[in-house]
């Protein structure tokens, strides 16, 4: 069990190694054979893993040597193999591997596929470290590491100013996110002093009342720690305010979306207030603020998705949205309902991305879904997927996403904190918002009149074979994960979790989920039938009010388009206003001040000295004579005085 | 083997070697440059290989000093010649000893006037550095400490740019202005001990007023050395007239000079004094950090920017130092082992570039990665090691400064990791303006990847910065044993002593609860 634990995680950095050092001089075919190779058997290994270990319900911590040691403080590499790992493990490299052999056929004809092919095994080898890290400080190796892919994949085409700006705006936003999760950290090792999962969650109960001095202020030491963590999480995860990197991180390849952006890395953030879960229980004012953020967030970008034009963004407000989601549920304690959703909308995400990248191809590098149109008959099984991965993403029943969407909502209203109903009423809204903008979506893309031109039109095609495979293979995923995981997750009698999720008794809202009113279990799917109805009355019926409704409310039009003005609030309020002080500070700071007044003052301070002084010397004698007076003079009068 | 003077070997063979330069004279023209770089690479290689016989003979678990050679030097005056390593000054040792090779192969085809001067310059500073760290005994250090600033000056001077002499003059009156001071206190400590050697002063307790004095006159010495701010500005203009491996070992070690003093004089002659002045250090390098990263965002020189960076992690140094937390000093020391191979490397970065564009003005660049993808790698990997991403020895050193700072402060602790994202902000956009985009610029159109002598250059700080960020055990082993005897030594001066001390270990008692 041990290598074959080893082997998930390893053989990805092996491809990467491979193929970033030899791709050069083997070429493109060697680097696609040996990264999709090497991932096809990780992803084997790791569904024996997820059948052998996580049905069994077995756990272990595989340890590999001490990393960091400086007095009492310690850390080790090692990997933590339990049910969570084993499910994060199993998703990252089944959708990792689907987006590797989709990018064979998606970036035929780059210059750059050993680059592209390495980054993106790169990628899974730092998201397996983080999802199977045994401490906090592994985990922040993952975490950064994967923040670093990111980074290059998004600026991939790095000739693209765009691109390069977006990348360095996806690492700066994370990174200030990050300085929450090493603060939490620090505060996780004064309290407890370790940062191995296990060893702290053993010692919950011992420090549940600890306070702790932070920035001259006194707080209870859980919640402190929770709140720092979380704001790392909200980076990671682009919750609101952290959210404005994800749509510009549309600038990356389209596969690059689908692994980093919808499936895995995003979703690091939930995994790790799941993974936190004994902590959190802990902290109960922090869940609340997790739940709170979490709604709103589902609520923001599902209102900015709706009037997006551009096919990527839609999609990446609707992950915003989602992953909003995830967060609502683990706030209220529903760990396993906000992992059953993560899982499930792997697939339907990465299937929707992939479906773009799909159409993209086929409108010629079309992105812009007010120029398409009338194009289903065209690329068929393209259609046929977006279409199953819009019912999974709206929670349409026995699609994937129902079950889960559907848990997480009665979750929002078994939850006896006040802020599950406030959850509860914006979750549903956020879920009619979803079925329309993915129906707005499916309706402006395939149907009506063709809006492209001709050319375009007439080089219309189906994707070949290498990208339909995997579109197929998450299809079947996103029709089939959630009926078949729903009984393993969340079902009433499910011990899959074992100690991994770890709910206080009076927090168990999972089985109470189980027993709701009727219209509650049934909202959500009204909410999204909603949505679709709307969607055809304003696209297929009525096809002149979208634009009379945004004349006629051009006030919250502009406001959505502009995506809320997050960007232009930070670039007045952060970016400019440190841009400005770091010239002031250059140019005033040290030239003026620090060196004018320092050694250019001095410099010229004695100069200035040295030319008074010189003209003491003036060669007569009468001159020093009286000098020599005047002093024999003070001379005799200090003695004679004193 | 134990009874050859290894470290005093490794000490003076440098100098053996310039004087083999200096003998060689005479002959002229290309063969006697040649013949000058051999040399010089040789005996730097050979003393690398002495430093690393002492890493490997070095006993971990004791925490005194080892390989001491003494012999009585001025007799009369108590003054003699006594040099020892300790876990603080190995790996200074060995980091002195790693860069100077690498210095000797970047200038190989870049320095082309007075060749063998320029070795003999380097080779002596060789000595100096190595001496200044395993000095035990004041005179001694003082004069290897002051020793180096002449070499350093020379370089600078005269194989510098185009405003070198303003920056030489600047680089030299700084650190001078300091050293005086410190001379003063070293003369002070001399007639209070009644002689001059180190490990001897080290255990003499000084009165609380005198330490306060002292701490200063030393503190003036170091902190130009850090450099500290508002003590920095020497650094930026002496980098940027420096030729390239003058930065390399400007950046590399003589940064270093600075903390490792305050680590091996301050904290233990003057533990009253450093609890006393903690605020004062604390907010100098909190302000360092920030201020020195948004000056490096205003940057349009490359050797600049990262001069300003250099400013920016070694405000981390001082901060680690004077929590005086086993964490906080380990990580300094880690960090500042870490910041000279990583600011080393990036000297080197520009250095290539310089070299073939003879520019340092980032607007003079952009779209490198098209025709220098493996430069495009190598900068990319500093690059991050500066940022301190996880899995390089930059993480390893802040993050030990951190968590030592944030059990003593956690104000201080926030502020400094705003560092993080400040410091990628820089780091990150300089990459983006030289190496991505597109290429326009007709200059670089011809511009050649790395030639194997960079290659060769490159390859030992990856492998470093790799090793410290994965397993930096043994660097954190070898000085393990020091660090918590200088600490321990610090704790029991501030009990045993009712004065200044009392309050700043009830704060921490508070912090602690």
């Amino acid at each position: 069990m041990n290598i074959i634990g080893i082997l998930v995680v390893f053989l990805p950095l092996l491809g990467f190694v491979l193929a970033g050092v030899l791709g050069e001089k083997f070429g493109d075919r060697f680097s696609q054979l040996v990264t999709c190779g090497l991932m096809g058997l990780s992803t084997a290994f790791a569904a024996y893993l997820f059948l052998e270990m996580g049905l069994q319900e077995k756990t272990m911590i595989i340890p590999f040597f001490t990393w960091i040691q400086v007095e009492f403080f310690e850390v080790s590499w090692g990997l933590q193999l339990d049910s969570l790992s084993l499910v994060m493990m199993a998703v990252v490299t089944l959708v990792s591997f689907m987006v590797h052999v989709y990018s064979v056929g998606y970036m035929k004809g780059d210059p750059g596929i050993p680059r592209f092919m390495a980054y993106l095994s790169l990628f899974t080898f730092f998201m397996l470290i983080l999802v199977t890290a045994p401490n906090f400080l592994q985990m922040f190796f993952g975490w950064e590491g994967v923040g670093l892919c990111s980074y290059l994949l998004i600026g991939y085409w790095y000739d693209r100013e765009k691109a390069n700006a977006a990348a360095i705006k996806a690492f700066l936003v994370n990174r200030i996110g990050d300085i929450g999760f090493v603060l939490g950290m620090l505060t996780i090792f004064v309290l407890f002093g370790t940062l191995d999962f296990e060893s702290i969650f053993v010692l919950m109960e011992e420090h549940e009342n600890d306070n702790f001095l932070f920035l001259s202020g006194q707080y209870h030491g859980l919640t402190l720690a929770s709140l720092l963590l979380f704001i790392g999480a909200m980076g990671k995860s682009a919750q609101i305010g952290f959210h404005t990197w994800l749509p510009d991180a549309m600038e990356g390849p389209t596969p690059v979306s689908a692994l980093i952006h919808a499936a895995t890395m995003v979703t690091a953030g939930v995994f790790m207030v799941v993974r936190l879960s004994p902590l959190l229980e802990y902290a109960p004012v922090a869940r609340e603020f997790i739940t709170l953020i979490g709604a709103a967030t589902a609520l923001m970008a599902a209102t900015i998705a709706c009037v997006q034009n551009d096919i990527k963004r839609i999609i990446a407000y609707s992950t915003c949205s989602q992953l909003g989601y995830m967060f609502m549920a683990a706030g209220l304690s529903g760990y396993s309902a906000s992992m059953f959703h993560l899982t499930t909308h792997a697939f339907f995400k990465a299937l929707l991305f992939l479906g773009a990248g799909a159409i993209i191809h086929a409108m010629s590098d079309e992105q812009n879904i007010q120029k398409m149109g009338g194009i289903w008959k065209y690329i068929p099984v393209t259609y046929a997927v977006m279409w199953i991965g819009s019912l999974a993403l709206s929670g349409i029943p026995f699609f994937a996403g129902y079950y889960s969407k559907d848990m997480i909502i009665e979750v929002d209203w078994v939850s006896y904190l006040t802020i599950g109903k406030l959850a509860f009423v914006l979750g549903l809204a956020a879920a009619i918002l979803t079925a329309f903008y993915s129906w707005r979506l499916l309706l402006l893309v395939f149907h009506g009149k063709p809006r492209a031109n001709e050319v375009v039109m007439s080089h219309i095609h189906e994707s070949p074979l290498i990208m339909l495979i995997p579109l197929v293979v998450l299809a079947i995923g996103s029709i089939f994960s959630g009926s078949v995981l729903y009984e393993l997750f969340v079902g009433e009698e499910t011990s899959f979790w074992g100690p991994a999720i770890f709910v206080l008794p009076e927090d168990e809202v999972i089985k109470a989920a189980h027993y709701v009113y009727g219209w509650v279990h049934w909202s959500s799917t009204i909410a999204a039938c909603c949505g679709v109805a709307l969607a055809y009355l304003l696209y297929v019926f009525a096809k002149s009010w979208p634009q009379k409704l945004a004349f006629t409310f051009r006030g919250i039009y502009t406001f959505l388009c502009q995506n809320w003005y997050f960007d232009e609030l930070y670039e007045y309020l952060f970016v400019k206003p440190s841009l400005k002080l770091a010239k002031i500070l250059w140019e005033e700071g040290d030239q003026e001040v620090i060196d004018g007044l320092g050694p250019n003052g001095l410099a010229s301070l004695s100069v200035a000295w040295g030319s008074v002084l010189c003209r003491l010397q003036t060669g007569y004698v009468y001159h020093y004579a009286f000098a020599m007076m005047i002093g024999l003079v003070l001379m005799v009068a200090w003695y004679v005085w004193l | 083997m134990a009874t050859l003077p290894l470290l005093s070997m490794t000490i003076f063979l440098p100098l053996l070697g310039a004087l083999a330069i200096f003998l060689n004279w005479g002959k002229g023209g290309q063969a006697q440059a040649n013949n000058a770089r051999w040399v010089a690479l040789w005996t730097s290689l050979a003393t690398l290989g002495l430093s690393l016989i002492l890493w490997i003979n070095f006993n971990e678990a004791s925490s005194s000093f080892q390989f001491e050679d003494k012999f009585r030097w001025m007799p009369l005056l108590n003054i003699g010649y006594h040099v020892g390593v300790d876990g603080i000054s190995l790996p200074f040792v060995v980091l002195s000893a790693l860069l100077i090779p690498l210095c000797i192969l970047t200038s190989w085809s870049s320095i082309q006037m007075r060749v063998s001067e320029y070795m003999i310059a380097f080779l002596f500073l060789e000595t100096m550095l190595i001496g200044m760290f395993s000095a035990l005994d004041f005179v001694l250090f003082y004069v290897f400490f002051e020793g180096v600033l002449i070499p350093m000056f020379l370089i600078i001077g005269i194989w510098g740019g185009p405003n070198r002499v303003y920056a030489a003059f600047k680089f030299f009156l700084y650190t001078l202005l300091g050293s005086v001071l410190s001379l003063l206190a070293i003369l002070y400590i001399y007639f209070e001990v009644g002689g001059s050697d180190i490990p001897i002063a080290l255990t003499t307790p000084f009165d609380p007023k005198v330490q306060i004095w002292l701490w200063l006159a030393f503190f003036a010495s170091f902190a130009v050395k850090v450099p500290m701010w508002p003590l920095h500005t020497w650094l930026p203009d002496a980098h940027v007239e420096a030729p390239t491996a003058g930065s390399v070992i400007l950046a590399g070690v003589l940064l270093k000079m600075g903390g490792y003093g305050f680590i091996r004089f301050s904290l233990p002659m003057f533990p009253e004094a450093c609890a006393y002045f903690t605020p004062f250090v604390f907010t100098l390098s909190t302000i360092a950090i920030i201020y020195t990263s948004l000056v490096a965002l205003a940057q349009s020189d490359m050797k600049k920017l990262i001069a300003y960076s250099s400013v920016a992690h070694m405000g981390f140094v001082t901060l680690g130092i004077f929590t005086v937390e086993a964490q906080g000093v380990q990580g300094a020391v880690t960090q500042m082992v870490s910041h000279g191979l990583v600011s080393a490397a990036l000297f080197l970065c520009v250095g290539v570039v310089y070299d073939r564009v003879h520019s340092r003005e980032i607007a003079a660049y952009g779209g490198l990665v098209h025709r220098m993808p493996r430069y495009a790698s190598v900068f990319m990997f500093f690059i991050l090691a500066s940022v301190g991403l996880p899995g390089t020895s930059g993480f390893i050193g802040e993050f030990l400064v951190l968590l030592g700072t944030y059990q003593v402060n956690t104000w201080v602790a926030a502020l400094a990791a705003t560092g993080m994202v400040l410091g990628a902000a820089y780091a990150l956009w300089l990459y983006r303006r030289v190496i991505f985009g597109v290429l326009i610029k007709s200059k670089l159109n011809t511009i050649s990847d790395l030639n194997w002598r960079e290659k060769i250059v490159f390859s030992p700080l990856i492998v470093g910065v790799l090793m410290i960020g994965i397993y930096p055990m043994p660097l954190l082993r070898m000085m393990e044993a020091s660090v918590a005897n200088i600490i321990d030594q610090y704790n029991l001066a501030l009990e045993s002593e009712n004065g200044l001390g009392d309050e700043k270990k009830a704060m921490e008692m508070a912090l602690r609860r």
